[in-house]
């Protein structure tokens, strides 16, 4: 009786075993799929073309995702120049000054903020600037990515900013620096890795949103070199080849899908790096 | 007595424009909602409860109702969450108590790189290889041998709620994955060895110290990713067919909230369209704040008591 309920535990302990084994293989069995995939067909459409030519029409081998590429690098900027510094300042007023019902109120908020669909935040976007302005343009669309890296460069910095000891701010405020030059020389400066891990995570993330940018930033097959216009971007292109019906675009959708790839690991990868060294 | 002014004023601004700074996300979040509320008025006024009631979507005679989008929504993303729920938890399990450490380590960074791919991506691979994949294989395989349900009736077309559904978990597993992780791991060790103490063997330790300490944790996951998986827009608007029609049939195409906003948004023909889809993009910001609260109501029920360090 007991050796054969012994048997029996032993039994169900190596199938549960097995069975966690098994989940593991088959949620990283799609990774390896979709990786083949990217880089086989990716490899494939990536020239040097494909870096400095804007896309051709279809039936035309060729072309590339110049305007796109540019165009992400334009908005992901101009969205960084804005979610950055409200970002790390927000987070300076929280740990440094906040605690009380309105700071709550803000943690709050950007927790919230960051648990919108993207799709909405292009929504607003478009109420806000594309209406008034009475046209699609790149500044909404930066204004989109902005309104998304807000809240994840704020809770970034804000848990690096908590992890300095209260004694180094004590000890400059105890040298006589005052309280802002304080925050920023010496709190901000001690948390700097921690706070670049953070952009370079948001930077990651926005790259490769493309729901915000549909109405906003809209797209664009050729060059555009002003704000207030239509302007490509990278993930937008990616989707509007992928779904239409043309090998050649779609050739040139998996390229970009790689480009794409390849700066948010290498962006991952410098993030992790950074945050390591520090420790 | 000059300079200790100057300091003060120095403190002062810093601290109005830190101020300044951290107020504007309180105030980007309130005029979010409210021009959400704002410019869907027109369709609230106009279809009232109808509008999720009502199937009949059509801009010619701008009649519009949202039952079908609500019902793909639904759907995708709870068949999305019961498939991914238990891999995840399984990865999650394997992860923390299974494992050798490096293992550990280099199989949740690659659930960690499965999270960082961009959504437009998992929707390229979708339609360009999932879904002929799924109408030549799958799909024939599934109407030949379970045909007479009436999940899997009609003709293969690939493009599909399954594809949906198929899509959604892998994008939702990295996120429930990792946050079981975390819980897990936040489970005493002292809890695990006095399973093993009293003889458990590795799978009666799981079930009756890590589970029971981990479920609402892991509860707090599943909703989480729940709330993702319904604000999705890119990679389901790619594969699941964009058709607004609520059928049993998991082969038919079908259509969701985010994406018809975002394939009608751009060219919306009327006011009372845009407000439409307006209404629309409220529904999905209210369902996925109230998902969204849950998931952290349940996750923080748990970091409090570890905190307070009794089970």
């Amino acid at each position: 009786m007991t050796l054969r309920s012994l048997v029996m535990r032993r039994a169900t302990n190596l199938s549960a075993t097995l069975l966690m084994g098994l989940a593991t293989l088959m949620v990283l069995l799609p990774l390896g799929i979709i990786f083949y995939h990217i880089i086989k067909m990716g490899f494939s459409s990536i020239n040097p073309g494909f870096f400095t030519s804007i896309p051709k029409p279809p039936g035309e081998a060729g072309g590339g995702m110049a305007n796109g590429m540019a165009g992400s690098a334009v908005m992901i900027g101009m969205a960084s120049l804005v979610g950055v510094p409200v970002g790390i300042f927000g987070a300076i007023y929280l740990t440094e000054y906040g605690g009380g019902r309105l700071a709550t109120a803000i943690r709050f908020s950007a927790d919230v903020l960051s648990g919108i669909p993207s799709i909405i935040t292009g929504m607003v976007a478009y109420t806000l600037l594309v209406v008034p302005m009475k046209g699609f343009s790149a500044l909404a669309g930066s204004f989109a990515l902005a309104l998304i890296m807000i809240p994840i460069v704020l809770r970034t910095t804000e848990e690096q900013l908590k992890m300095v000891p209260v004694s180094l701010r004590e000890a400059s405020l105890a040298l006589g620096v005052p309280l802002w030059r304080t925050s920023l020389k010496v709190t901000l400066r001690s948390a700097l890795t921690g706070v670049i891990t953070g952009i370079l995570l948001a930077v990651a993330r926005v790259a490769g949103e493309t729901a915000p940018l549909l109405f906003t930033a809209l797209g664009n097959q050729f060059w555009s070199n002003k704000l207030t216009e239509p302007m490509a971007a990278l993930p937008l292109q990616i989707f509007n080849f992928a779904i239409a019906p043309y090998e050649d675009w779609h050739r040139l959708a998996w390229g970009g899908a790689l480009v794409l790839v390849v700066l948010m690991f290498t962006l991952s990868l410098a993030a992790r790096w950074l945050g390591r060294s520090k420790h | 007595m000059d300079k200790t002014a100057t300091r003060k004023n120095g403190d002062g601004i810093f601290r109005a424009l830190t101020m300044l700074f951290a107020f504007s996300i309180l105030i980007i979040l309130l005029i979010m909602a409210g021009e959400m509320v704002w410019e869907s008025l027109p369709s609230l006024r106009k279809f009232g409860w109808g509008f999720i009631t009502g199937s009949d979507w059509d801009a010619v005679q701008g009649s519009f109702a949202a039952l079908p989008y609500l019902y793909g929504s639904i759907v995708s993303s709870i068949l999305a969450i019961l498939l991914a729920t238990p891999l995840s938890v399984g990865t999650a399990l394997f992860i923390t108590e299974l494992a050798p450490h490096k293992v550990g380590v280099v199989t949740a960074s690659l659930v960690e790189l499965l999270a960082a791919i961009p959504s437009v991506i998992y929707g390229l691979w979708g339609i360009l290889v999932m879904t002929p994949w799924l109408q030549t294989t799958i799909e024939p395989f599934l109407i030949k041998h379970l045909g007479f349900l009436p999940f899997f009736q009609g003709a293969p077309y690939g493009v599909s709620m399954l594809a949906a559904v198929f899509i959604l978990m892998i994008m939702i597993i990295p996120i429930i994955t990792s946050i079981t992780k975390e819980v897990l791991l936040a489970v005493p060790q002292s809890q695990k060895e006095a399973a093993f103490a009293l003889g458990a063997t590795r799978w009666e330790m799981i079930r009756m110290a890590v589970i029971p300490y981990g479920r609402s944790g892991i509860l707090g996951a599943v909703i989480l990713g729940l709330g993702r998986a319904i604000g999705e827009t890119m990679a389901v608007t790619m594969v699941i067919g964009n058709t607004p029609q609520i059928s049993l049939s998991l082969l038919s195409p079908a259509y969701t909230m985010p994406s018809v906003i975002a394939n009608e948004f751009a060219e919306a023909t009327s006011k009372l369209h845009t407000a439409s889809l307006m209404e629309i993009g409220l529904i999905l910001l209210v369902v996925t704040l109230v998902i969204n609260f849950m998931a952290r109501l349940l996750l923080w029920s748990v970091t409090r008591r570890w905190k307070g360090g009794t089970p």
